[in-house]
Parts: structure tokens; sequence; C-alpha cells
């Protein structure tokens, strides 16, 4: 295991953590919070709220650094456009953490309770993504 | 019904960020889940090894989550055929729109990137939307 490697697991214990304290793993807390048209619960706005305020304050410090401390750069994303695989990859994220509550993060983090329903939500993730690979990313 | 819960929400939040910065900061890589993810489907040399330690923190910490906060963890409440098609949607959406909360909505708004903002706008519009005509249309109010 190497330093990179401690980190990441590092990283993931506390992001796994930080979504259970804000009860973003708590499907039914997150559709309270898109559901704007009923007993809307806009708690979820706050952890994003705390989230880039920290993590924004980190990413201007990173600029000023040469590399980070266990690597050799800095992987930034190259992307800047904005195109309809953007847009329609982002609508169709949305459809699917609007029928059932689940992002990625917190569906994997919830797969400790071994229930059929998450279980079966973070296999059907795998599938749309591995259908993704299969038949998008061949055709650009 | 659920209760707002402003300062949990934000402590949580605080967690999240540094968790990114945390990556960011000593690995040089971005905190997007689905990235993380997805990228271990087509494992790249090099990069797959710290993705699977980072698959293996966020288990632990579901883990640790159940002893300690057992009250945060919670299913969908949507019967199993919306949470299979929920999954379809968010794995190969995440995928075509390179992103998810975390990496658009997260460490992407954090670097003032425009696109990730037009990501986010769209995924919580859209995720309003489907809420709406789930709960509201489908199930009348459920669930």
């Amino acid at each position: 295991m190497t330093k990179r490697d401690a980190v990441a697991f590092a990283s993931g214990l506390l992001f796994a953590l930080g979504l259970g304290v804000a009860q973003m793993t708590q499907p039914a807390k997150v559709l309270g919070f898109l559901d704007i048209a009923g007993a809307w619960d806009p708690s979820l706005a706050f952890v994003m709220l705390g989230a880039i305020g920290v993590h924004a304050l980190f990413v201007r410090y990173a600029k000023t650094l040469p590399r980070p401390r266990f690597a050799e750069a800095f992987s930034w994303p190259e992307a800047t456009g904005i195109d309809a695989r953007l847009v329609a990859g982002a609508a169709l994220f949305g459809i699917g953490w609007g029928i059932s509550g689940f992002c990625p993060g917190p569906a994997l983090v919830s797969l400790v309770t071994l229930s059929a329903k998450t279980v079966a939500f973070v296999l059907a993730m795998l599938a749309g993504m591995a259908i993704h690979r299969l038949f998008v990313r061949s055709n650009p | 019904m659920t209760n707002f819960t402003p300062w949990s929400a934000m402590l949580g939040g605080v967690l999240i960020g540094l968790s990114a910065s945390m990556l960011l900061l000593l690995t040089g890589r971005i905190a997007g889940i689905s990235g993380i993810v997805g990228g271990l489907l087509r494992p790249m040399s090099g990069e797959a090894v710290w993705r699977a330690w980072f698959l293996a923190g966020l288990i632990a910490g579901g883990l640790a989550l159940s002893v300690l906060h057992p009250a945060s963890l919670g299913a969908t409440p949507v019967p199993i055929g919306l949470a299979i098609a929920g999954g379809l949607f968010v794995g190969f959406g995440t995928r075509l729109g390179h992103g998810c909360t975390s990496g658009h909505g997260v460490c992407g708004l954090s670097r003032l990137s425009v696109r990730s903002l037009v990501a986010t706008f769209t995924f919580m519009a859209t995720g309003a939307l489907s809420t709406y005509i789930v709960r509201h249309i489908v199930y009348g109010g459920q669930p």
C-alpha cells in the first residue's frame, strides 16, 4: 500500500462519514430536499455550502503548489466546453437521483446495510456505467 | 416528512470538503465518486489501485456509520423496480455527463467551473422534476 493508496482510503472513509453526518445516505432525506412542491426540506443545500466553502479554499491553495505531496502532478479536469453530452448526462443522472434518492457515493456507503433495494440500485448503476462504456465511448 | 437539519448537514458538508481537499492536496486527484467507480470498470495502469482503496474507504465508512450512527443509513422508499431504473439512469448519466453530485457539485463548483455549474443546475432541475412526478403524480403524495 503506497502513501497515495493510504490517502485514498482515508479520504473515502472521511467522505462516507461526511455523507452519513449530513444524512445524504438517507434517501428519504434526499427526496425531501428534491421535493420542492411537497414538504420541502432544504437541509441538503447546507451540505453543498459546507463542502464547497471548505474545498474552494483548499483548491485556491492547491493552485499555488507546484505538485501534490504524493504524486507528480495535479489531475485537473481538462474539459471546459458545454456540450450536449454534458447536459444530457447530467439530466439523466438527475432523473435517476430524483426517482431513487440515491447518488453514487451514498449508494455505495449504504451497501453495508445489504438492503435488497440498495444492492439492486448499485448493480443497476454499474450496469448503466457498463452500457455507457459499451455503446457510447466506442462511438464518439 | 423529514426535519430541517442545517447544522448537521453543514458539518457533514465540511467533512466532505476536507475529504476532497485531502485527496487533492496529497494525491492531486479529484474526489468525483462516479469517475472513481467508473474508472474501475476500465482499469488503467496506475490509476485502478488508489480508486479501489478510495472505494474500500467508502465501505469502511459505511461500516463505521452502521455502528456509530445507524439511523443515518436507510434504503430508498420507492419500490425495487424504480430503484433499478434509478440506478441505470444514475450510472449511464454520470458517465455521459462526466460527473455526479461530488465531481460536478462539490469539486467542480469549488473550482468555479462553468461546465460543472451547468451540470449541477441540470441535475438539480431534473431531480426535482422526477421526484415531483414519482411522488405527486404516480403515487399521489406517497412514498
